[in-house]
């Protein structure tokens, strides 16, 4: 489906309806609708406004840590005997992943706008973690819907969570995992629309959500190029990101989007393998629809009814994906792959024993698929691969996987 | 003139006020959707109101996602919605019917197959909760052509000139939700309801139905004081799922929700314009 016959114009989207070409939009229910334009409004404000930036900056800098580095993986790079792989460290942000760039970002807009209350949905815990996080800075009151399923997978954050003064509310509907924490956060924000702000925690959603946690998330890319220029003198030659909704793996690629040497591969969850159903790879196997506010690949049956999804991990266990990768799909700009449950554990056990580095099971799926491609390569070539998030929460799983009994 | 047009006006002409329930296709069963149809009507109902079962109910409350999960367990789908339409017609010509639903299954049919065939199934119009004006061209231009109406959401939060832009796109009527939140949520507040209908009335000549948190007799009067239509889901299915929970058997279920039907009636009723 190539069908864009001119180079797509990349910073040109989303359009003022919040497309990327056929996708995105805001198919939501009309309660919503003002205080999404509300929030686009402000966000096109306070976007060119020098003072927000700034303070944004600030926050990136001195709670989050940034920059955070690019780490070469020469011990596990010569094993592979391929490309050299560099490693984005968002592991070592504050709370331990990516999240927090975005959280940091929709905080300051949430307090711009005066909202006591924020809400947000989560699956593997680590976006539930950093909202905690950010609310308890700012004395916010938190509620963070989880599906019952990954409360009990994700154990640690749920602790975590409340110990951070924020309450957990399982979710029971559905399937029990992301897709139904974000419709159980959806009629909250019906609900109390006007004192809440609904922190969204990748790049799904009704417009301006995707757009805005791109923008927010697009530090990791900034940061990358500049990291790579420096480092070894050229750009990569490929970037690896895995793909739950997508905000990891939009924020490294927006910025590389123009420099056509730079080739980009988005993971998406395997599961037991996408010929089995049991999977969460809607860009690889599935078909456009509407979820969620906005119009994206989906796993969906004959009759549009959603799939439900099977991943390792939690926070790739989604059935659609943000609108901007189905759009970059279509367009070609991006490859977009799979790794199996099987392959991320394997990935996960070896950076953890090669470089003293334990990725989250997430990001374990843009390892494994970098590990094969890696291989395909000289030690000439570069890939830059996003560790998008710490494995700490991850090892009541492996343990469980490992027969382990705590 | 539209099924849904004709039945308001013939009501207008009696002061009488629409009653619309809502009921979701294949729950508690498949097999007594079309049954319990025909007995609503019987009993009071003015227009039909069928849920699309889908997976994702993201405008429910509790009720009515229950409701969504045992259709779905059924095995109903969109296409078992338009079957009971056309069933259903073979027996009523002249009560109006609409769909209400997600955008999903409409899209995955596709529009003009999902236009056709809801013609052909005699359905009268569509309600999607998630496709806001913004979102509307492309089944709007199909509706159109096979004469559906579309019925859009207006909410406490929708400004006035939202109002105006969902007015030129709706017909057949305008559905107020009368509160923030989802289906069968809080109470209702029959001032705050008044105001809002008198903005949209402002902006509209389409009756005004209002639904979300009308659960007896006495909401049920409360809004058809100010309203043209009532519409009533989570307090029937709530009878029929509180009946067949107690162990009763399914003609029961259908008869508790039938009955609270011809209660929410004389409710109605007790206001006359
Ligand atoms: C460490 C980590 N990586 C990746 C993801 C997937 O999200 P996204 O695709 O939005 O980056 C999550 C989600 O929970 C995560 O915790």
């Amino acid at each position: 489906m190539t069908s864009d016959v001119k180079k797509p114009n990349f910073g040109a989207v989303p359009d003022a309806q919040g497309r990327f070409g056929v996708y995105g939009g805001k198919y939501v229910a009309e309660t919503l609708m003002s205080a999404l334009d509300e929030l686009e409004t402000l966000y096109n404000r306070l976007k060119e406004d020098e003072s927000f930036q700034r303070e944004l900056d600030e926050d990136l800098a001195r709670y989050v840590g940034r920059p955070s580095p690019l780490y070469e993986a020469r011990r596990w790079s010569k094993q592979v005997g391929g490309a050299r792989i560099l490693l984005k460290r968002e592991d070592l942000n504050h709370t331990g992943a990516h999240k927090v760039n975005n959280t940091v970002g929709q905080a300051l807009l949430a307090k711009h706008m005066g909202k006591k209350r924020v809400i947000a949905e989560t699956g593997a815990g680590q976006h539930g973690v950093a909202t905690a996080t950010i609310a308890a800075r700012l004395g916010l009151e938190c509620q963070v819907f989880m599906g019952e399923e990954d409360v009990r997978r994700q154990a640690l954050n749920v602790y975590r969570m409340k110990l951070l003064g924020a309450e957990v509310i399982p979710v029971k509907s559905g399937s029990r995992t992301l897709k139904d924490a974000m419709n159980e956060a959806m009629r909250d924000w019906v609900t109390y629309v006007d004192e809440t702000f609904y922190i969204i925690g990748t790049v799904a959603g009704p417009h301006p959500y995707p757009m805005l946690v791109r923008d927010f998330q697009c530090v990791i890319g900034r940061e990358a190029r500049a990291q790579c220029l420096d480092y070894t003198g050229k750009l990569p030659d490929a970037l690896v990101a895995c793909v739950g909704g997508g905000s990891n793996a939009i924020g490294l690629f927006h910025p590389f989007l123009e420099d056509e040497s730079v080739a980009m591969y988005g993971v998406e969850a395997g599961g037991h393998g996408v010929s089995t159903n049991q999977h969460a790879a809607p860009l690889t196997a599935g078909t456009p629809g509407v979820l969620h506010g906005n119009r994206t690949y989906l796993m969906q049956d004959a009759d549009g009814q959603i799939m439900h999804t099977h991943s390792v991990s939690a926070g790739l266990d989604y059935p659609g994906v943000g609108p901007e990768h189905s759009w970059l799909k279509d367009t070609g700009r991006v490859n977009y792959v799979v790794a199996n449950d099987d392959e991320a554990l394997r990935a996960f056990h070896t950076l953890t024993r090669v470089e003293g580095i334990m990725p989250a099971l997430e990001s374990s799926h843009a390892l494994a698929y970098a590990e094969k491609l890696a291989a395909t390569m000289s030690p000439e070539q570069s890939i830059v691969v996003n560790l998008s998030g710490r494995g700490d929460k991850d090892i009541h799983t492996v343990a469980q996987i490992d027969g382990i009994e705590f | 003139m539209s099924r849904i047009a004709g039945r308001f006006e013939q009501l207008a002409e009696e002061g009488r006020k629409a009653l619309i329930p809502y009921i979701v296709v294949g729950d508690p069963r498949l097999e007594v959707t079309v049954p319990l149809m025909h007995a609503l009507v019987a009993n009071g109902a003015d227009i039909l109101e069928l849920g699309v079962p889908f997976s994702d109910p993201m405008s429910e409350g509790p009720v009515i996602q229950l409701a969504h999960e045992r259709a779905l367990a059924n095995g109903a789908s969109l296409r078992d919605a338009l079957a009971a339409v056309r069933e259903f017609r073979e027996k009523d010509d002249t009560t109006p019917v609409l769909l209400m639903g997600y955008a999903n299954p409409v899209e995955h049919m596709g529009h003009a197959v999902f236009a056709d065939a809801a013609a052909e199934a005699g359905l009268d119009a569509l309600l999607t909760v998630d496709i806001p004006p913004e979102e509307v061209s492309g089944i709007n231009t199909e509706l159109q052509r096979v004469g559906l109406d579309n019925i859009f959401l207006v909410a406490p939060t929708t400004p006035d000139a939202r109002i105006e832009r969902i007015a030129s796109e709706a017909s057949g009527f305008i559905y107020y939700v009368s509160l923030k939140g989802v289906t069968g949520a809080g109470h209702l507040d029959a001032d705050d309801v008044a105001n809002h209908v008198a903005r949209i009335r402002k902006h509209s000549s389409l009756p005004v139905a209002v639904g979300f948190g009308i659960k007896d007799a006495s909401s049920a009067a409360s809004v058809a004081g100010v309203a043209d239509g009532v519409v009533v889901g989570s307090a029937l299915i709530r009878a029929m799922a509180d009946t067949l929970e107690s162990g009763a058997d399914i003609q029961s279920a259908q008869d508790a929700a039938v009955g609270l039907l011809a209660e929410i009636r004389e409710g109605v009723d007790s206001v006359t314009s």
